[in-house]
């Protein structure tokens, strides 16, 4: 799919951010993008079927009450779900919820996903173990390559900040993840070995970062990659050089994926 | 009229890292002996509606957003005022 403009939605309601990241990173790869509030899907200006990827940011939606994402997912349940689960049974479209973003998907049931869609969670991302707001550089090892990580190097630095990001499930759910090779990057620490707190921020079960669903079209991340997309933009830039931000690589990925 | 509570809970077996800190902050205002501090959420919702439609409206309202069954246990009661 080199060369091809894809058609891509940067989801939108209050309390959304990075949102002017990430839609800087896809229009650097000149990629057709768009700002989408839920309130014009739900008005019917703008259908979830016109565009090829979901793009789902970070932030506080709607105040991050009753439980982070929990809103905003129970809003697009109620205005879209039908469309969604269409879009994600189709293979040529994917959907990427960062942070926040990645509560979402979780909540509305698309992750982890391990039969495909379930109607209701199957896991969730809880407040952090240290019970406080997590803002720092992690290092993440990638774990397999799917068409949002093939072009990732093994080891990379992104920043997370957030206060909800235990990954958390059931023995029997977190087995079948790990069968299915679901999840994409789990934190490790500096030097790529197992990650303890800081280096695991939240205590997420088996480190797990980023997971994919059985599909293989839909990703959620806890730390951010559209603001590591430059290179200056890592704490080291003036000790190591890199052409590009660790976090350009998932957008890369997520462009040229076949 | 009618009034909704709702508690909704974390599992026994789900850590509730708010319980640990409330807990070691009361530890160092010298209150001692404390096995557990477990926090819930309390909702009040308000209703016009008859009783058997209210209740069916608030369960449907814990499915749809204020409960995640993997990590929460939860008690409703719904009265009439």
């Amino acid at each position: 799919m080199w060369g091809e403009i894809m058609k891509v939605a940067v989801l939108q309601i209050e309390g959304t951010n990075c949102e002017e990241e990430s839609y800087a990173a896809f229009k650097h790869f000149n990629q057709d993008v768009e700002y989408v509030h839920l309130n014009l899907v739900k008005r019917g200006k703008k259908r979830l079927e016109d565009y090829d990827i979901l793009f789902i940011p970070g932030g506080f939606s709607a105040g991050d009450y009753v439980r982070a994402g929990s809103i905003f997912a129970a809003r697009l349940k109620a205005i879209a779900w039908k469309e969604l689960k269409k879009f994600v049974e189709d293979e040529n479209k994917r959907i990427i919820g960062v942070c926040n973003g990645f509560q979402i998907l979780i909540e509305l049931g698309l992750l982890p996903g391990v039969d495909g869609i379930s109607e209701v969670p199957e896991a969730a991302l809880m407040v952090n173990d240290s019970n406080r707001f997590e803002c720092r550089w992690v290092y993440l090892r990638k774990e397999r390559d799917t068409s949002f990580s093939k072009e990732v190097p093994e080891l990379i630095a992104l920043p997370v900040a957030h206060a909800e990001g235990k990954f958390f499930t059931t023995s029997k759910i977190l087995e079948e993840i790990e069968e299915n090779r679901q999840v994409v990057f789990r934190y490790v620490s500096p030097s790529g070995g197992k990650a303890e707190y800081p280096w695991n921020p939240n205590g997420s079960l088996n480190d797990i970062a980023a997971l994919v669903n059985s599909y293989g079209n839909v990703m959620g991340i806890m730390p951010h990659p559209e603001r590591a997309f430059h290179w200056y933009q890592h704490p080291d830039w003036t000790r190591k050089k890199r052409e590009v931000g660790d976090g350009y690589y998932i957008f890369k990925s997520l462009l040229h994926h076949k | 009229m009618l009034k909704a509570t709702i508690i909704v809970r974390y599992k026994q077996g789900v850590d509730d890292p708010e319980g640990k800190s409330i807990k070691h902050s009361l530890e160092l205002l010298n209150f001692k002996d404390i096995q557990e501090v477990r926090v819930a959420k309390y909702y009040e919702i308000y209703l016009d509606k008859p009783l058997e439609e209210g209740k069916r409206e608030v369960e449907e309202m814990i499915r749809k957003l204020l409960v995640n069954p993997v990590i929460h246990d939860y008690e409703m009661r719904v009265e009439e005022l």
